[in-house]
């Protein structure tokens, strides 16, 4: 177990260290930030002094090694846009992106697997039917239109729901919340429906597809047959079984929930860590855009771990594996 | 060429699309997509950037079919008074030149590559599948506004340094700083997020094909390499990527609209799909929910039909699934 999450840690380690040679080049040679923190004007000797405080002169090795070891201290420089300290801006707007992918994430696995469950149970019955038709919408609708939708309906049709920002938030130390708040959850309701439709719709498609397959095996028929209750079969033998795929998909997905939530708070207008990159993107703010790519990277590779330690949990074929290998 | 018809609706894979309504109906939408953007000009009632037409007027009316509506505006008029049904097929056009090129650039990038990681091999190969394997860690959008927003950055630079080495007149760079190039930066963006998908899948038919006899037989007859990639090895592993590259069009076309969407696309002098939901966006609260909905809708027939399309191309072209 230890070796194994020591090998996949080693195996992660290039593609972060890639990751942030990417980042550094960008940070380095896209941007220009003698001349941004210099302003307009300024003579050469200023300029050699700043290049020289910056370690601009020092070779590109050295810079990098520089870069990651701020890096690792979360030390990004300052946001061009808004000249504050891109940690700052980070910290500061991550509750919110994390309230609304969790959210997301959890509506989608809570929905998604009772209905995955139903669809590959009752395979004909008419509301099985009306899912699958509702699943085939949810995955050929982009978000923003999905966001777009329920605006139009909840928001400008109804008026039940808000369409834009986090509402009331409480501050709990450094993280804000909008859970304790009644307009705070209203608020997170449109959002977190328009994130999570679309890994909704995959993990009832997943479940199904597994489900069936898994019915059909001969440990099911052997559960039938010694004349267990349909609960205990369904739910202890076939759904059980039905997880490692699902785990996967789910993990993976993550990942995605995190960069379409760049839409989704678009579209919203909520104040989360998607928005900051994409007005970032559109003004060319360097230090947060190559921040942001390190910072989703390591998501990204921490969220791979956990999904490969979880396979352990979940499938006691893979410890039996290695508990042969120990003895 | 009659014969290569009559071959044609002889062929499987016609008999294959005609058992299937689905695909019929889907290849019927995709083709009136396709006509009505590239012949928005000719057929489109009105030219929705020709600034003299344009009467402030005529802004937000509704649909034809709404009391308030006017007849000649079929889908109604954004808050310019210019026609949403022209706009559309003028947007439409735009999306589907961005979601082709890209398609093509990203097929181009990954085919050449895959080839040359599959027959190459050694470190070549183990190189180039190390950049798929971190690429294809990332959604491709995330990628694709990522690059988006470097070349963006850096775009500017890249001019200047450019024009220094006399690569670039100042003429021509004073052109690319202007609007053009946002189209190229974002086709550009779009393809470099999937050409992993099709060298991955040119990777995997070459290995199988460069062990194959007539392989060796022109190994052996002294072929360079570089022609028994290109002329013999190339033509048969182009099967499964016609597959890839229908099925990344959709999402290519969704990639567009977006970037667009977010304000990071193509220019708003040459709206796409995504910019005109983008821009109708501002107007859903006020009521005027038809500059946006109808944008959206005929982006959502666009990418179906496409996609159905890539479906049905996929298991009439596996003899597996027949």
């Amino acid at each position: 177990m230890f070796a194994f999450i020591i090998s996949r840690i080693l195996q992660a380690l290039p593609v972060l260290l890639a990751v942030a040679l990417i980042s550094f080049a960008m940070f380095a040679y896209v941007g220009d930030p003698v001349a941004i923190m210099l302003g307009q004007d300024y003579t050469q000797a200023q300029r050699d002094a700043l290049v020289a405080d910056l370690g601009l002169d020092q070779p590109f090795w050295v810079q990098f090694g520089r870069f990651i070891g701020n890096a690792v201290q979360g030390e990004f420089g300052l946001s061009y846009r808004l000249s504050r300290p891109v940690a700052d801006l980070i910290a500061e707007r991550a509750p919110a992106t994390l309230e609304l992918a969790f959210c997301a994430a959890g509506l989608a696995l809570l929905i998604g697997v009772p209905m995955g469950v139903y669809t590959g149970l009752y395979r004909h019955a008419w509301l099985s039917r009306f899912f699958l038709t509702f699943s085939l919408i949810g995955v050929s609708l982009p978000t923003f239109l999905i966001g777009i939708l329920l605006i139009l309906v909840f928001a400008v049709w109804l008026g039940v729901l808000p369409s834009f920002g986090r509402g009331d938030t409480v501050r709990l130390g450094w993280w804000t919340t909008g859970f304790l708040t009644w307009s705070g959850v209203k608020a997170l309701v449109l959002p977190a429906i328009t994130l999570g439709l679309f890994q909704l719709t995959l993990i009832m498609r997943l479940v199904r597809a597994e489900m069936l397959e898994v019915l059909r095996t001969d440990y099911i028929k052997f559960a039938r047959a010694r004349g267990l209750p349909n609960r205990a079969v369904h739910f202890g033998h076939a759904l059980k079984n039905t997880m490692v795929p699902v785990i996967t998909i789910v993990g993976l997905q993550l990942g995605a929930i995190i960069a379409f939530a760049i839409v989704t708070e678009q579209v919203f207008q909520w104040p989360g860590m998607g928005l900051l990159f994409i007005q970032s993107v559109g003004a060319a703010d360097i230090p947060v855009m190559s921040a942001y790519l390190l910072l989703i990277a390591l998501v990204f590779v921490t969220i791979n771990l956990i999904v490969d330690l979880l396979y352990y949990a979940v499938d006691p074929r893979l410890r039996i594996g290695r508990g042969k290998g120990g003895h | 060429m009659a014969a290569s018809v009559r071959r044609f609706f002889d062929s499987d894979l016609w008999w294959s699309f005609t058992r299937s309504p689905v695909t019929v109906v889907s290849a019927i939408v995709a083709a009136v997509c396709i006509l009505g953007a590239v012949f928005a000009p000719l057929i489109a009632p009105h030219n929705p950037f020709d600034l003299a037409s344009l009467n402030l007027s005529d802004a937000f009316k509704p649909p034809a079919w709404d009391e308030e509506g006017a007849r000649e505006y079929l889908l109604g008029t954004d808050d310019q008074g210019r026609d949403v049904f022209s706009a559309i097929m003028y947007g439409a056009r735009v999306s589907l030149l961005v979601g082709l090129s890209a398609t093509a650039f990203a097929t181009l990038l990954g085919v050449t590559l895959g080839l040359l990681a599959g027959y190459v091999g050694g470190a070549v190969d183990s190189f180039l599948m190390r950049i798929c394997d971190i690429q294809l860690t990332f959604p491709s959008i995330l990628i694709a506004l990522l690059v988006d927003g470097v070349v963006r950055a850096a775009l500017p630079r890249i001019i200047v340094w450019l024009q220094e080495r006399g690569v670039l007149s100042a003429e021509i760079s004073a052109q690319l700083a202007h609007q053009h190039i946002a189209l190229f930066v974002v086709i550009f963006a779009i393809g470099i997020s999937e050409w992993p998908k099709f060298a991955r899948t040119v990777r995997g038919s070459t290995l199988v094909e460069r062990n194959k006899e007539y392989v060796q037989a022109a190994r052996v007859i002294g072929v360079t390499r570089a022609r028994i990639m290109v002329s013999h090895v190339l033509p048969n592993v182009l099967g499964p990527v016609l597959v890839v590259a229908t099925l990344n069009l959709g999402l290519a076309i969704l990639s567009e609209a977006t970037l667009s969407f977010l304000g990071v696309g193509v220019p708003p002098t040459q709206p796409s799909l995504g910019t005109l939901i983008r821009i109708g966006n501002d107007f859903l609260f006020s009521g005027e929910w038809w500059i946006t909905i109808f944008p959206g809708i005929a982006l959502i027939l666009m990418v179906l039909s496409v996609n159905l399309l890539g479906d049905w191309l996929r298991d009439a072209l596996n003899p597996k699934l027949r």
